[in-house]
Formats: structure tokens, sequence, C-alpha cells
């Protein structure tokens, strides 16, 4: 077996050295009920790589993959182009094969990239401090909400109706499970502000996504106020982090916590994972974060270095009174994250959003050409909901049997019989001319 | 004013119906050197045992307890900033807070400096 | 106040004096020095070529980041050397032992990466009609016939994204059964071995139950003493988590006593699965009457720790517990067809919920059946076996020079206490000479059972040559720790940098680069 490097005449000597006759005796404390005589049954036995390789190959193919054009999926993770360099550094075997930072004179690597990274989404989302990152962003958004709970000390949770319904039901799931309220407002396409009015004395935070899950972008503002009036805090989400170079970021509205997705930056589509959470908040709440932080230090000599700190809110530490269980996060996507946005810098970023608007905006134009649709989404970055004549469901089957991925239908992630006529449809940087002219042909045909 | 000790680390001195409540020499010493103090808002009440503060040292944080139930009366802020003290000068500068006894009987069952010396003792 | 001394912070005394070798360039050989980005002067560039944007009309209404984004964009030689320069300060397990207990840093097959690398898996859609992704659904369908035979248990949830999300799914399955029975809330309390990882507890917290931690017993398992008279009360018990093999690197022989009293209780056994890998393939934990299991593929199946992640911790669950999984999950229809099945509204079903968005980290089902493919039922049952045969030889050839926390046998990781080390000599100190040697450091200060503890994870992807060289400088070091040799309070001095001043780090928290005040406000501000 090719990972293995022990030899028969190894085994012996090492039995012989440790004074045993055989590797049973090491599972001597298993009961005998539980002891398996063989190999499990109903498992095929070793193969060659090449083997291996034509099985998996063998599904891959069977799966449409997003670069095979006329892609218009979107709703939580965007098809992005990666330069190849972010895949080349993050397969760095310095980086792929080490494990978190917990000895920093032999982890620089990864805490210097990690201090640059929380420099990066700090800068992005206009907060005071981010983490070294969480799972991805649906569970960012729960632990924002157990968060602001422990903050205020309040057990009231409020979600905006545009909250992505999978973030929504991640954070309805963990507060829940604490015996935290949680109020979801009615589902809503531009309803965003509405949770002002939602806000109370009780209410922990609110939390409110820009652009939301139809692509509406909103200024929370007034929903910061709201909430500040109450000493309730706003978490604000965002599923889409290339949209913050050109909408206001989470900062900027007065957030004091922000929780999203970075997945667009650095990150393939990977059916769903792995992608990196990313978590941020204003400075007097630092202590208060989930997951881990990257400090910077000196060492014995006086020079600069890095450290995981504020370790004491971890679980591994503070164990059944941490600030989350979590422990492994995101690591390697965050560098993927951290390389790409090195590439691209402020002023590429920004160049890479109003790409991503051109042409979605190229996209609604055209969409709007065909009768019956009707754009629902009044302010948007590249992504949309827009009402199709006939059911959504039939009208995307079409749009596949016509080569044309077309979007989700918003019944897909709302309750049953929720807007069975509204699609949402994202365009990136990817999206070219012809795959929109190709769409809005496609549309004509069908409706 | 007497001073007592309880077999948590924890010492107050008590002057009237007013404790000020810290962590030992000793305690402190096991930490290593405390970075962050959480201390209790003033106005706060606590039973006996409850949690009351956090003491951080990089690697360990503990939960302080209240040696006696009452209520806080002042905070030693200067911890925020200067966590350090703690470990300079732990039953004196270092102090957490000011409790004012709700039952002054409970002071019977801690310990005084001989017994606790020879806690510590034993502890180690 | 309570005490917990695992861990030793490092507050090391600063030399005044410029260390011997310094360099003009601040580089040292094949060590170049590297700047953090922000340090360059690449602010208002960028290194990726985009088109032009055609900016013709906006439809985000009037509503504009005001602050244009401020950071630097490095040109792509630059980049490239940025990060390979940073990687270099890294030890990885690709370079050398990483005896890491608990961890498991093995060998990360490259072919895994190859394959989680094909278009059909990387660049497809988690919200795609499912027609188009039906090789990926089969994919995730035959990893979890996989896990389920492997731990001989009737079903799995995929979705948890690590090991402590799949704690988390476990427990919130206990939680959901509980409450399916109406004892929510009368059943809060679940007891946890003083050794357990910090997720155990915290996740137990996260659910809304309360922790009663159970006592070790000197031979490092679970005190059942203890245990029987923590179940004297039994109508308020949810359930037991246990690690097992437990982080003593012992199995729990009376597991199946314990799996039983717990069920006679009323509770569920919750099993942490991180150290699946001394079993797989050899004991089933379905046969132990485990209720819910997590399975690392971080470390069982060998998909890379990327420097702290991303995991996948799909979780196994018995057929008391099977009904309340999470969504989504696949399902193959009478035609052959896979089905996601994503909606947990339907009347016919008592799942708790969804726990993330989407499906789970495809990305490491794929690495993970890969590996999972190349061994085979039979190489799988060797990794177990030979994780143990190396943890146990690493063991045998220390024990004459450090403490062994306990007597016999261990199964994949040797357990040492300080209690060899003379005064003034700590469990850090051992840890950062063997940087010096060009290892990584066991962990250390876990479990919290074992005072000053060191634990060795040698896994099976060790040769014999090199668990042979590292245990003579195990045992070097060893030798000097225990005549108190003050030398070792100096390591490391071999390593990019010497030992970090972790308090001057939490005391004054620098989480981020600040743009330095402008020479002229400096001034200003300095009369």
């Amino acid at each position: 077996m090719r990972y293995l490097p022990l030899t028969e005449a190894d085994r012996a000597e090492m039995l012989a050295t440790i004074g045993a006759e055989r590797v049973d005796d090491f599972f001597g404390d298993v009961p005998e009920a539980a002891r398996l005589p063989g190999p499990i049954d109903g498992l095929p036995n070793h193969q060659g790589e090449l083997a291996v390789e034509r099985h998996l190959s063998n599904l891959g193919v069977r799966n449409r993959t997003a670069n095979e054009g006329r892609f218009f999926v979107g709703c939580g993770a965007y098809k992005h182009h990666v330069p190849a360099t972010v895949d080349h550094i993050i397969q760095r075997s310095e980086f792929l094969t080490t494990y978190t930072p917990y000895q920093p004179e032999i982890a620089q690597g990864t805490l210097h990239s990690l201090f640059e990274f929380q420099t990066q989404v700090a800068e992005l989302t206009a907060m005071d401090v981010a983490n070294a990152s969480m799972y991805d962003g649906s569970t960012s958004c729960a632990e924002a909400a157990l968060m602001a709970c422990r903050v205020t000390r309040r057990r009231k949770v409020v979600l905006s109706g545009g909250l992505h319904p999978h973030y929504a039901a991640a954070t309805r799931l963990l507060c829940e499970a604490q015996g935290i309220e949680v109020v979801s407002l009615p589902p809503a396409i531009d309803g965003e502000l509405d949770l002002a009015a939602a806000v109370d004395g009780d209410t922990a935070c609110v939390i409110g996504q820009s652009p939301n899950v139809f692509g509406t972008v909103t200024d929370l503002s007034p929903v910061a106020d709201a909430a500040h009036a109450q000493k309730a805090l706003l978490v604000s989400v965002f599923t889409e982090a290339v949209s913050l170079a050109m909408v206001p970021p989470p900062g900027e509205m007065g957030a004091d916590i922000a929780a999203g997705e970075g997945q667009s930056i650095g990150n393939s589509l990977n059916f769903g994972g792995p992608y990196v959470g990313l978590f941020a908040a204003s400075q007097k709440l630092m202590r208060q974060m989930p997951g881990r932080l990257c400090g910077e230090t000196v060492d014995a000599d006086g020079k600069r270095g890095f450290v995981l700190t504020l370790s004491t809110r971890e679980q591994h530490i503070r164990r059944d009174k941490a600030t989350s269980n979590i422990c492994t996060n995101s690591g390697l996507c965050a560098l993927a994250f951290t390389a790409h946005m090195t590439l691209l810098g402020g002023v590429g970023l920004k160049r890479l959003a109003e790409l991503n608007h051109d042409a979605a905006c190229a996209l609604a134009d055209a969409l709007e050409t065909v009768p019956g649709v009707e754009i629902l989404t009044p302010r948007f970055f590249n992504e949309f909901a827009f009402k199709t004549p006939v059911n959504a469901e039939a009208v995307l089957a079409m749009l596949e049997e016509r080569g044309v991925l077309g979007g989700v239908r918003a019944s897909r992630l709302l309750p049953a019989g929720t807007m069975d006529d509204v699609i949402i449809a994202a365009a990136t940087e990817c999206t070219t001319p012809d795959d929109i002219s190709a769409y809005a042909d496609a549309l004509k045909e069908i409706v | 004013m007497t001073t007592k000790y309880t077999k948590d680390h924890e010492w107050i001195t008590v002057e009237g119906e007013v404790g000020t409540v810290g962590i030992t020499a000793y305690a402190a010493e096991q930490l290593g050197d405390v970075v962050f103090v959480e201390t209790p808002e003033p106005g706060a009440t606590f039973s006996l045992g409850d949690d009351m503060a956090v003491v951080e040292s990089v690697k360990a944080a503990s939960d302080v307890y209240a040696p006696v139930s009452g209520e806080i009366v002042e905070a030693n802020g200067a911890l925020t900033e200067a966590p350090e003290t703690v470990n300079a000068d732990p039953e004196g500068a270092g102090w957490f807070c000011q409790i004012k006894l709700s039952d002054v009987s409970e002071l019977d069952d801690l310990m005084d400096a001989d017994a606790y010396a020879k806690h510590c003792a034993g502890e180690a | 106040m309570t005490m917990n001394n695992q861990g030793r912070p490092t507050s090391p005394t600063l030399v005044d004096n410029r260390p011997e070798g310094e360099t003009i360039s601040g580089s040292r050989g094949l060590l170049q020095a590297e700047p953090l980005i922000f340090e360059t002067d690449r602010w208002n560039q960028t290194g990726v070529d985009l088109p032009e944007p055609k900016r013709t009309r906006s439809r985000l209404g009037d509503l504009r980041r005001k602050a244009e984004v401020s950071l630097p964009g490095l040109s792509e030689p630059e980049t490239v050397r940025h990060y390979v320069r940073l990687s270099q300060r890294n030890y990885a397990i690709d370079l050398g032992f990483f005896p890491l207990g608990s961890c498991t840093m093995k060998h990360n097959p490259r072919l895994n990466e190859r394959m989680a690398r094909l278009p059909g898996f990387a660049d497809i859609h988690p919200l795609q009609p499912q027609s188009t992704v039906q090789g990926a659904l089969q994919l995730i369908d035959e990893l979890a016939g996989w896990l389920k035979t492997l731990t001989g248990m009737p079903a799995v949830a995929m979705s948890p994204k690590a090991g402590a999300h799949g704690e988390l799914c476990g427990m919130l399955a206990i939680r959901r059964a509980l409450e399916v029975r109406g004892e929510l809330a009368t059943r809060k309390r679940v007891l946890v071995p003083a050794s357990a990882h910090g997720t155990n507890p915290a996740t137990a917290i996260q659910c809304g139950f309360t922790v009663d931690e159970i006592e070790a017993a000197p031979d490092g398992r679970v005190d059942m003493d203890d245990l029987r008279q923590k179940l004297a009360v039994t109508d308020d018990i949810a359930g037991i988590m246990l690690t097992n093999p437990n982080t003593c690197g012992l199995f729990e022989r009376d597991i199946r006593e314990i799996a039983d009293l717990i069920h006679a209780a009323g509770g569920y056994f919750y099993c942490d699965g991180a150290n699946f890998n001394a079993i797989v393939g050899r004991v089933r934990p379905g046969d132990l009457g485990v209720d819910a299991m997590h399975i690392n593929l971080h470390k069982t199946f060998s998909t890379p720790h990327g420097g702290g992640g991303p995991g996948s911790g799909p979780t196994v669950l018995s057929d008391a517990l099977a009904p309340y999984a999470p969504v989504p999950f696949v399902e193959r229809d009478e035609d052959g067809q896979y089905q996601l099945i994503e909606d947990d509204r339907r009347e016919s079903r008592d799942s708790f919920g969804r726990m993330v968005a989407f499906h789970g980290q495809m990305g490491m089902f794929v690495r993970a059946l890969t590996y999972m493919l190349s061994h085979g039922a039979d190489g799988l049952k060797r990794v177990a076996e030979d994780s143990v045969l190396n943890a146990n030889y690493v063991q045998a050839r220390l024990k004459a020079v450090m403490t062994p926390a306990f007597d016999g046998y261990c199964m994949h990781e040797a357990l040492f206490s300080d209690a060899f080390v003379a005064d003034g000599i700590e469990t850090i100190d051992i840890a950062k000479a063997l940087i010096d040697e060009g290892y990584h450091p066991m962990t250390m200060y876990f479990p919290l059972v074992v005072h000053g503890a060191m634990l060795v994870e040698p896994t099976e992807t060790e040769s014999k040559a090199e668990l042979d060289r590292f245990c003579e400088a195990m045992a070097g070091i060893a030798r000097r720790a225990a005549e108190g040799d003050m030398s070792l309070k100096t390591a490391p001095v071999h390593a990019p940098l010497r030992r970090l001043d972790e308090t001057r780090a939490a005391r004054k928290p620098i989480l981020k680069w600040e743009r330095p005040e402008p020479e002229s406000e400096q001034l200003a501000a300095a009369e």
C-alpha cells in the first residue's frame, strides 16, 4: 500500500522492541464482541492511482460545470474567475499540509498571512477587527447572533425577510437550542428596513443583509440607529464579498458585527464547500468574538512576529464557557481569499465589482425585453429577482434544456407556495454578452 | 479589619460591612502573566459561589467566585488598562472589587491566613 | 476562582544586543526577509488584468460605498514571492515528522488534491438543478456508504463543516430526540470526562445542556464508580460525550457497560470520533453502543489540515437518532436518480433542521473518498494497525527516559507526563527544543488530566527509520530535561523566530495593520 512505509520486517522488529507478539495485543481492551475477524465486509480492497482516478473522473464528468457557459446561478455562492496563482499558493506544501499555528516559531507563514487576511477583511467590511475565519457565511451569521446575545445579555434575535433562508435556518437552529427567541420577518424583496420597526427593548440584535438574497442593496443605517436606540446591535450580513467594493459596507452603515461569505474571492464553487466565513466586529466587542484571532508581537530577539491571541475565549481553554465551540476553521480558504485579494488590491477589487455590476445591468436590460418578465429587485449589485409569467420551476427546466442554467427559483429556498414565479439570477465578470443574449432568447421562446 | 481566604484562592478583607476581594499571591503566581481582568458592575448582586469576575492569563481563563453574598459597591477599573497589577500586587493594588456583605456569618466558613497557607501547601 | 494551569505562556526576556549572524538585508540564506503587503509601495495598484468596465448605467440606486477599499495590489511575481517566502517559515507534514497528538498529522496524498480539482467537482454550484449534478450526489452517497459501513451505523449526516460542527450535529439530534420524547425540559445533564477535548463541553453548552464532569480513574479511563454515582439520579440525564479511543490514547475498555448504563438512564451516547483513525477497519462504533459520532475527514481520512482548516465532520447516527438528522441529505430513488432532500418542513420528517448553507464540504468529500478507495477495506485496517504499532514503538523506545502517563499498551498515541523533568524545566521547553531538532512539537498540556502532558501521535505514515531518528532526538532532550539543563529555556534558536511574547500580544492586542501616522503629525504630537 503506497501510503504505508512500514515493511513486514519493520513490523516484526518493532513488535520485538515493544515486547508484543502481534498487533492484536494492542487491541486487547476492545470488547470481544466488537472485534472484527478481518477486513470489513461490503467494501472493496485497495486500488492503484489509475483505478481510483478513473472512478472519480467518471463521477466528475456527470456534472455540468459552471464553465460550460450560460450560467446564472447565485444565491450565496458565485462563479468568479480565480487567478491560477491562487491555487499555486494554496497548494504549497507548507500551507496545505500544516496545522493550526499553535507553535508560532515555526508557523509564521500561516500567521503572517492571517494577519494580512484580518486586515483585508476589516478594511473590506469597514469594521475595526476581523477574526481568522469561520466555516462559512451561514455559520458566521449564527455565531454573530449568539455573540450579540452574550454582549447585550438579551435573548431575542430578529431576522430580516431578505436574509438568505439557509442563513436564517442555521441561525434559528443555534439560537433556539439555547432558548433564544428568534423572530423572522416575512420574506420580502425590499424589506430590510422593516427591521427598524421590529426592534424593541428585549432585542439583542437585528440581522439584515445587503445585498440580500434577492439581490437588493439597502443602506441599513436607519436600522442601526433604531437598534442602537434600544441598546441592541446590528448584524450586517453579506453573501457576495465582491459587492462590498461598491455598496455600503457594514461598517459604514453602523453595524456592530459583520458576518458574511468570502467564497467569491479566491475560492471555487465546490458544490457548496469548503467556503470561508468572514467575521468582523467593532473594537469594543473584540473579546466576545468567536474563533481564532492572530495578533502582532515580538520574539525574544525583539523581532516582529505573530501569534494566535486572546485564545482564552476559545473552547480549548475556556471549555464550557467558551464564546463558541469552533476549533478548525477555514484556514486554507482564508489563504485563498487573502492571496486573491493581494493580487486584486483595492483598485482591482473595485474594477471587478464594476464588471459584475455591468454584467448584471446588461442581463436585467436583456431580460426586461422579454414579454411578461418583470425585474423585482429595485437596487442590485450582481444579482436580482424577476417575475416570470409562468411557474419558475418549469421555466428553469426549459431553460436547462436550452443549455442555460438560469438561476435559482425563490421557492427552492422559501416555504412552499411562496414566490413560485420568481427566479433569482446572477451575473459576474465570467458572464459574456453572448451568454446574456442566449438567456434572453431562450426565455422569449419559453414564455 | 480581618482578612479571610477561600479554597479557590481568593482573599477578602472586611471593614465594617464592606469587603475588598482579590486573588491571592499564590493564585497570581500559578496563573502567570495576567493579561485581562473583567470586574463586576457596581450594583450587581451575587450569591456565595456565583461567577463574579474573570481573570485571564495567556493560556488560562479563570472565573472568580463570590467569596460571600452581597452587592458590588466598587470595581477596580484600573485593572482594565493595567492587568499586570494583579501580578505585581495581588493582595493590594490588584484588588478586584468591593462587595457589601448581605450575610456576615458567611465569613465564618472561610480560612484564616494560617489555614490558607496549609491549604496551598497541600495543593502544591 | 478556578485554577487552570494548562499551557505556559511565553514571555521571553528581550535580548538587548543584536543577535549574531544578523545581515544587512534581513534575509538569512534561504530564509528571505518579507514585509507585510501593506508595507510595500503597491497602493493603488493591481496585479490582475481586468477589462475596463463600461459603467454605462447603475442600478444601485444612490447607494455607494463612501471610502474606497484601501488595500495594496501586488503584481503576480511579487505575490508569488510573498507567499513562497512566507511558506518557508512554516513547518508542514510534507517537510517532516509532525507528532501532534490528537491532531493526526498524516501524509496527505496528492491524488486527493487532483481529484478535488476536477472541474466536475470544483466548478459546480450547490443550487444548480439536481439533474446537472448527479455525479456529485452519487459521490456523496458513496462516501456516506463507506462511512456507514466502516462505523456500523445506519445513517450519516454529511453537512457538518468540521469536528466541532459534527459534535453540534450529534448533540442537536439528541436534543431533538428528547424533545420528541417530551423530556427536553427535564433532561439537561450531559456527562463529559475530565480528559475530553474542549469542544465537548463547549458544544454541550451551545445546545442548551449542562455539563457534569466525570473523573478520570488512575488508569486514564472513565472512573466507573464516579460514573455510577453521577447516574444515581437518572431522570435529568441527556447523555454522555466520550472520546474513544480517549484523549489519553487509551481504549475505554468499559465502553459497552458505559453505553448500557447511559441507555438504561434514558440518555444517549455521543462518541467524539476524533481518534477513529486508531480503530478504523478493526472496530465499528456501532458495535459499541454509540448513538452519534462525528468523523473528522481531515484526520482519519487524510484531507489536509491547511493551517487550520477546512475540515469536515460527517456524523453517523444510530437508529434511535437517525430520524432527526439535519437536512440536506441525499436519497436514491427507484429510477436510480439521486435526490437532494432539502426541505425539513415535510410532515413526515422529524429533522432537527439545517445547520449550514448548502450541503457540506464537497471538496473534502472528494478527497476522503479518494483516500478510502485508495486504501480499501484491507488498507484502512492496516492504517489503524500501523498507527497503533508506531505509537507503541515510540512509547517503548522512550519509556526509559520519559514517564509514560499510564501503564500498558497505548492505542494510536503515546502520552507522557512531566514527572521525569527536573525542577525549573517545563513541558513547553521540551516542545521548543524539538523545534531545534527539526521536528514539530508534540501536543503539550493536553489532556488536562495528566500533569505537563506530552501527547505524541506518530500516525501510520511514518517509517521506522523516521521514528528511530525522532526517538533519539527526543531521548536526548528528555535527558537534558531530567538533568535540569537550563539551556532548554532558550529554545528554539534555529527557528525563523525565537519564542514569541504572547503576554504582550494579549495585553494590548494588535489584530490588524494600521497605517503609521505621517511624520509631521508625529512631530506635532510630540511637541
